[in-house]
């Protein structure tokens, strides 16, 4: 697996294996191709409601798969201005496209300054080499 | 033969190997106050002291008494098939049915109960069974706590008080606010139903006998985004309007009308079933039914990410069991019963009921207290306490009902009377007799 597919550059990552990536006034927020490795075949996404409101890095969905149940957590706090209905019926997009149509969340008013507490590609590349 | 564990010696021994010279050391880290004072226990006794002893506490209690008690349990016919299938050892003693390929028997026989439980209650998916209704209560509730992120219950005063006894235990430390509330009429309803409402719990029959159509309070429930929760009696279901057809979200009840013997109290059966939408957020096992690479049906226990052997802290339920063998003699008994013999059944306990109610309003001074319909139990107020003439009624040989007041301090008066298939016109008839002549 080459290293752009694990952790592509220009987006931000977080400890917990999630990814965000800025879209003007959206934040779009999913889950790192290492975590849906370690996951393996995912059959479930809990989706949260539009207009909730996340804390940074507080619980905002869960995953489900074959062999475990996991949580999701807000890489930025704000609020959900769009979820990913296609996962609904398609949870296997996490599995083939987690940096593409795959994506969980769009959330909307975060405070850039949260941006800082998160990781480059760099440095996510660091901590999944330092994992292994 | 000793049939007691270990003897002072071995005791003495695994205390010299611990380097302890009591067992009081041995619990010396637990605070003194939260130690056990005293087991109580009386002296031991042998095997033929112990029959003679346990006949003679038997003996204290009334015996063959014609019971007309109900309150939730129900004094059904039982055919005897269905004690005869489920006391097969492949039954009677099978374990959790984890490796699906050893256990194809027992996970079929859970679907199919699964299966019944959604055709009673009109519901997309129902789980393998909880430990009682009253559980199943709590677990629905917390259902909706979880699924909605709200505090607040709303529980009407006509839902079992056994049940929301249970539901304050069961809740004490949660952080929850339980509003108990008399909201039969749904314009009670108003002021009650907010944005911090997870649901509100309704029960059909109610704890009086009483049949409603709990649709508008569904609707209300829906309105503020809450989930509406349904009690019900399965044997009622048969010819009541389904908690689907109210527009439930979860139903739940107590199986034991469904070929279970009274027995003191339990084991009995509570069963759940909820709307697709709910599916994975229901507690307990769930056997699913799929094709194996062959092509060949085959069941399983399935979603088990909701259960706490995958998910720990974060489980739907840490209820990790089921009633199995009940569930399984429940869907026995509706398998005999059939679709229309379980609607037969229903019809004949509400015209025993009918019968029943008519001969005891006609004793003067005693009346009906609700407008019905009812199903197979009902309300009859007394000239007297109602407690002072079940006791008198018991030296006739007849249980003649459930005394109000207990639970509902300003029903003394009250006598909540059911009436089964088993109970006889004859036996009715000793009933009036019987009330008329203590009153």
């Amino acid at each position: 697996m080459s290293e752009a597919k694990k952790a592509p550059g220009g987006l931000y990552y977080t400890k917990e294996h999630e990814w965000v990536k800025l879209e003007g006034e959206l934040a779009v927020v999913g889950l790192t191709d290492y975590a849906q490795d370690q996951l393996g075949d995912i059959t479930y996404v809990e989706l949260p409601e539009v207009e909730a409101e996340v804390e940074q890095m507080g619980e905002m969905c869960v995953v489900e798969s074959v062999k475990t149940a996991a949580d999701v957590y807000a890489p930025l706090g704000g609020v959900v201005a769009e979820v990913n209905s296609a996962l609904e019926d398609q949870p296997e997009l996490l599995n083939q496209d987690c940096y593409g149509a795959g994506w969980l969340v769009k959330l909307k008013g975060f405070d850039q300054a949260e941006l800082d507490n998160l990781m480059d590609a760099a440095a996510y590349g660091q901590l999944l080499a330092e994992g292994e | 033969m000793r049939f007691t564990p270990h003897t002072p010696e071995d005791r003495a021994a695994m205390l010299a190997a611990l380097g302890l010279g009591s067992v009081e050391e041995l619990f010396a880290v637990i605070p003194e106050p939260l130690r056990a004072k005293s087991w109580d226990l009386p002296a031991g006794m042998s095997e033929p002291e112990v029959s003679q002893y346990l006949a003679k506490l038997a003996g204290l209690n009334a015996q063959n008494l014609i019971s007309f008690l109900g309150g939730g349990f129900y004094d059904h016919h039982i055919p005897a098939a269905v004690d005869a299938l489920i006391s097969r050892g492949e039954f009677y003693t099978a374990y959790t049915p984890y490796q699906a390929e050893m256990s194809q028997g027992i996970l079929q026989s859970i679907f199919e109960y699964q299966s019944a439980i959604c055709r009673l209650t009109g519901l997309d998916a129902a789980n393998a069974s909880l430990y009682d209704g009253g559980t199943a209560l709590y677990e629905a509730a917390m259902m909706a706590v979880r699924k909605t992120r709200r505090k607040k219950l709303i529980v009407c005063t006509s839902v079992s008080p056994i049940y929301r006894i249970m539901l304050e235990t069961y809740t004490v430390n949660l952080h929850l606010e339980l509003v108990e509330a008399d909201v039969s009429d749904p314009a009670a309803l108003e002021g009650l139903l907010d944005n911090d409402t997870a649901g509100l719990i309704l029960q059909n029959p109610d704890f009086f006998g009483v049949l409603h159509d709990y649709t508008p309070h569904f609707a209300a429930v829906h309105g503020i985004k809450g989930l509406g929760i349904l009690g019900c009696n399965p044997i009622a279901l048969a010819v009541a309007k389904t908690p689907a057809e109210m527009g439930a979200d979860i139903a739940v009840g107590e199986g034991q009308p469904l070929g279970l013997p009274l027995s003191f109290g339990g084991p009995y059966l509570g069963f759940m079933a909820v709307s697709q939408a709910l599916l994975r957020t229901m507690p307990g096992r769930i056997v699913g039914r799929t094709h194996d690479a062959q092509g060949r049906t085959g069941y399983c226990l399935t979603l088990q990410t909701r259960e706490q052997h995958i998910r720990r802290e974060k489980a739907t339920s840490n209820i990790c069991s089921n009633e199995a063998l009940c569930a399984l003699a429940a869907v026995i008994f509706l398998g005999l019963m059939g679709k229309k013999g379980l609607v037969e059944l229903a019809e004949l306990n509400m015209t025993q009921a009918a019968y029943a109610r008519t001969r005891l309003t006609d004793i003067p001074g005693v009346e009906a207290v609700d407008q019905g319909p009812w199903f197979n139990e009902f309300r009859v107020r007394l000239p007297i306490d109602a407690r002072v003439a079940v006791s008198r009624m018991i030296d006739k040989g007849i249980a003649a009902g459930f005394p109000l007041g207990r639970y509902y301090p300003e029903q003394a008066n009250n006598l909540l009377v059911a009436v089964t298939e088993k109970r006889s016109k004859e036996e009715i008839g000793y009933l009036a007799e019987g009330l008329e002549a203590v009153l």
